[in-house]
C-alpha cells in the first residue's frame, strides 16, 4: 500500500542528490542548472503527493505553475550561458570572477 | 496479484529508476549524458505522477520537460564546444563535502518525516472521482476560477522570458546587410520610375565603313 511517507521520502531523496550535485559539479553551470531542475522536480512530487493525499488540488496548481515558471527560467538561464561562452569562452564558475564579486 | 501490491511494487521499480538516473546526472563524466540521463529521471517521476492519478501533470511534465526544455538543453550542450576535462577539475575536491551536507540533510529530513505519524495516511479514493469528473476537469475547475490571475500572470511570465532569451542571444554582426521592410513598404513608386515622353526610335542608315577606317588612322 502506498502511503504518503513513500512520496516525501522520495521527494527528500532527490533534492539531497541535487545538493550534493550543486555540491560537487561547481565548474559546470550546466549540471549545475541541471541540478536546480532536479530540486524543482523533488518539490513538485511532495506538491503533487500532499495534493493527491489530501484531497486538494491547490497543489496540483501550484506544480502547474512551478512547470511553467521553471521552463521560463532555463530559457533564460541557457540565453544567459549562451551570451557568457561568446564573450568568455568558459563556462567554469571559477574564471566567471570579472565582476570581481 | 491485488492492487495495492502491484501498485507498491510500481512505485519501488519506477522511483529506484528516478533516484539512480539523479545520481548518474550529476556524476556521469560527459555533460550530453548527464542531460539525457535527466530525461530518464523525469521520464520515471512521469510515472510516479501518473500512480497518483495527476494524469495531467504527469503528460505536462513529459511534454514540457522530456520535450522542450530538455530538448533546449541538449541544443546549448552540443552547441558550445566545452572542454571536459578541465570542467571536471574539483569534483573530488567537493565530493566530500557534498556527500555530508546531502547525507545529513536526509536524515533531518527523514528524521523530521519519522516522527510525523499523520504520513501513514494510504492511499484513498481519487479525489477528481469522488469529485465527479477527471482529473483535468478536478483541475481546470480550480485553475479558471480561483488561480485565474495567477494563470494569467504565467502567460505573461512565459512571453517574458521569450522575449527576454531572443533579446539575450540576438547580434548583429557589423558588416552584415539587413532588409528594412518599413522603407520597404514606405517605397514610392513615382519616385522610383520616371516615364519619359519621345518620338519613336527609326533604324539609323549604316554608317560609312571607309570614312570610320581612315578617321582613325
Amino acid at each position: 500500500m502506498i502511503t504518503l511517507s513513500h512520496y516525501i521520502v522520495l521527494g527528500a531523496i532527490l533534492f539531497c542528490i541535487s545538493l550534493a550535485g550543486l555540491f560537487i559539479n561547481r565548474k559546470n553551470v550546466l549540471v549545475l542548472l541541471m541540478s536546480i531542475e532536479l530540486m524543482l522536480l523533488a518539490v513538485n512530487t511532495n506538491f503533487v503527493a500532499f495534493s493527491r493525499f489530501h484531497g486538494d488540488a491547490s497543489g496540483q496548481v501550484f506544480v502547474f505553475f512551478i512547470l511553467t515558471v521553471a521552463a521560463a527560467e532555463s530559457a533564460i538561464g541557457l540565453a544567459i550561458l549562451v551570451l557568457l561562452f561568446r564573450n568568455r569562452s568558459t563556462i567554469n564558475v571559477g574564471e566567471i570572477d570579472s565582476m570581481k564579486g | 496479484m491485488n492492487m495495492p501490491l502491484f501498485q507498491l511494487v510500481c512505485f519501488y521499480l519506477f522511483a529506484a529508476v528516478t533516484v539512480a538516473g539523479a545520481v548518474a546526472v550529476i556524476s556521469v563524466r560527459n555533460t550530453i549524458h548527464a542531460a539525457l540521463f535527466l530525461v530518464l529521471t523525469f521520464f520515471s517521476s512521469a510515472c510516479l505522477w501518473m500512480l497518483l492519478q495527476a494524469e495531467f501533470l504527469a503528460l505536462a511534465l513529459i511534454v514540457v520537460y522530456v520535450g522542450a526544455v530538455m530538448v533546449m538543453f541538449l541544443f546549448v550542450v552540443m552547441m558550445l564546444d566545452i572542454d571536459q576535462e578541465r570542467v571536471r577539475e574539483g569534483f573530488v575536491r567537493y565530493l566530500p563535502v557534498g556527500l555530508v551536507v546531502a547525507l545529513v540533510m536526509l536524515a533531518e529530513m527523514l528524521g523530521m518525516i519519522g516522527v510525523r505519524a499523520m504520513h501513514q495516511q494510504a492511499l484513498g479514493p481519487d479525489p477528481a472521482q469522488v469529485a465527479g469528473g477527471s482529473n483535468i476537469r478536478w483541475l481546470g475547475e480550480v485553475l479558471f476560477t480561483q488561480y485565474l490571475l495567477p494563470f494569467e500572470v504565467a502567460a505573461l511570465i512565459l512571453t517574458v522570458g521569450v522575449v527576454a532569451a531572443v533579446a539575450l542571444t540576438l547580434r548583429v554582426r557589423a558588416g552584415t546587410k539587413h532588409e528594412s521592410p518599413a522603407r520597404q513598404v514606405q517605397a514610392d513608386p513615382a519616385q522610383r520610375v520616371r516615364l519619359v515622353k519621345m518620338a519613336a526610335e527609326l533604324p539609323q542608315p549604316e554608317p560609312v565603313a571607309p570614312a570610320a577606317e581612315e578617321s582613325a588612322s
